[in-house]
């Protein structure tokens, strides 16, 4: 490992590596994990909360979650700050064609376009590249619902499950598993919470660390993203055997 | 002079246009073809400034390029609210491209080009839409642009009905071609008309009274 090309984004190692991007990925490791799975009927995204002081205030805002379009949403993983300049883009990027186009942008377009920004940062410019993996959730009328996971170094494929952040590996081959083609959303709740409380390192699964989000399509058509409330969500956690024991109220 | 229309059938829609591109006083040619296929289901008809009817290759290229990178063609109604984009952009902001013309009452170079986009979408069936030079969209069932309009709509308002068969839309398309040739002053001598359905984009006819090379049987 040469220590002489690795503060550059802009050049490779002999070995043929990019430092500086798998540098963002480790960066990544240490930030609270991500699980999404496709089912059937909608795509489910679970975030581990890493901030649970009982002095945050928590707003309508998510840590974990965001809405990118009407029909697509993404969880992240990694540095906040530079998730929030991407989030910006992809939207911007989503409304910029359905001002062309009038209808909503293709998933895999906005995931392909927002990959091609983050590797213009691997590549030229001489800034690092964003320190965030994202597992984007959505539905159009090309593919139905999908899910994508992406990471710094620009990189994106489809996935039926797939896991980011801390820990990803281990949650990972856990879903490698336990995964069914032609899951519902329920089953695909309960496999992601399973998979998550194995792999997170909290002792006590409360609906505080998580974060659930669904999208999925409602009887009239429309997609419809969703963040699970905190007492529907511990009903969940209890339903499906995976919290353990209650802790006091904070 | 020119003379583009269009109507939705049963199943299809067509577009019709003159085909002669004039200078002038000097008609250069009549078997010029201003209704392009855009992909396999498309067909923009376009009339106006010959210069600026390369606008449609640009369209067309615009489309093939969607096609290529995300692998499924871009829908009728997204080309014509791409299409409309192009035209309104054109109108305001500073474009790098070579201007055709240089004196404009407008304050940049808008392409002076009409247009009428038919096309066939799996799951909603064929559809037409209305685009003018100053980026207007409508989605319409018959429309017409040109001094030829001013003929072929009335004649569309007396005979058009939703749902025609090929047979009734073509002989509609006759009629309207009888009023240009008897009514309008310079009239264009021939005719092209093309339809899209579910089978794909293609020519359907010529419709010639003066013809430079062996063609079609006169309307």
């Amino acid at each position: 490992m040469s220590r002489r090309y690795d503060s550059r984004t802009t050049i490779f190692s002999p070995e043929g590596r990019l430092y500086q991007v798998e540098y963002a990925m480790e960066a990544i490791g240490n930030a609270g994990a991500a699980i999404g799975i496709l089912a059937r009927d909608g795509v489910i995204l679970v975030g581990e909360k890493k901030v649970t002081s009982k002095l945050l205030q928590t707003s309508r805002s998510t840590e974990k979650m965001y809405k990118i379009d009407d029909h697509l949403a993404c969880a992240v993983a990694g540095i906040m700050s530079d998730a929030n300049i991407l989030i910006n883009t992809a939207r911007v990027q989503a409304q910029r064609y359905t001002f062309a186009y009038q209808e909503p942008m293709p998933i895999e377009q906005l995931v392909q376009s927002l990959c091609d920004t983050k590797q213009g940062y691997t590549q030229f410019g001489g800034l690092r590249p964003f320190g965030v993996s994202f597992l984007f959730a959505g539905w159009d009328k090309n593919y139905g619902f999908q899910l994508y996971m992406s990471d710094p170094s620009g990189n994106y494929s489809g996935w039926k499950a797939a896991a980011i952040g801390a820990n990803n590996q281990a949650a990972q081959s856990m879903l490698k598993q336990d995964y069914k083609d032609d899951v519902t959303r329920e089953e695909a709740m309960q496999l992601a919470l399973k998979v998550l409380s194995k792999t997170m390192d909290s002792t006590s699964l409360t609906s505080e660390k998580l974060e659930l989000a669904q999208i999925f399509l409602e009887p009239s058509g429309d997609v419809k993203y969703e963040v699970c409330k905190p007492e529907l969500l511990e009903k969940l956690l209890v339903k499906h055997g995976v919290t353990q024991a209650p802790t006091e109220s904070t | 002079m020119e003379c583009v229309f269009g109507m939705v059938g049963d199943g299809f829609a067509l577009v019709a246009a003159d085909t002669s591109a004039v200078h002038s006083i000097l008609v250069h040619k009549s078997n010029e073809d201003k209704v392009m296929i855009l992909d396999s289901h498309k067909l923009l008809g376009a009339s106006g400034e010959a210069g600026d009817r390369s606008f449609t290759e640009y369209i067309q290229k615009n489309v093939h390029v969607y096609e290529f990178r995300n692998g499924i063609p871009l829908t009728t109604a997204a080309t014509a609210n791409f299409t409309r984009c192009e035209l309104a952009l054109a109108l305001r902001k500073v474009r790098p491209s070579c201007p055709v013309h240089i004196v404009f009452l407008v304050s940049q170079n808008p392409y002076f080009v009409n247009i009428l986009l038919a096309g066939y979408d799996k799951n909603i069936g064929p559809s037409l839409y209305y685009i003018d030079y100053i980026a207007t969209l409508h989605k319409v069932d018959k429309g017409a642009f040109g001094y030829g309009s001013y003929f072929t709509l009335s004649m569309m308002d007396r005979h058009y009905k939703s749902g025609m068969s090929l047979e009734e839309a073509i002989d509609l398309v006759d009629k309207c071609i009888i009023e240009i040739r008897s009514r309008l002053v310079v009239a264009p001598p021939n005719f092209v008309i093309k339809i899209v359905d579910k089978d794909g984009a293609r020519e359907y006819a010529w419709r010639e009274s003066i013809k430079d090379a062996a063609g079609v049987s006169a309307a």
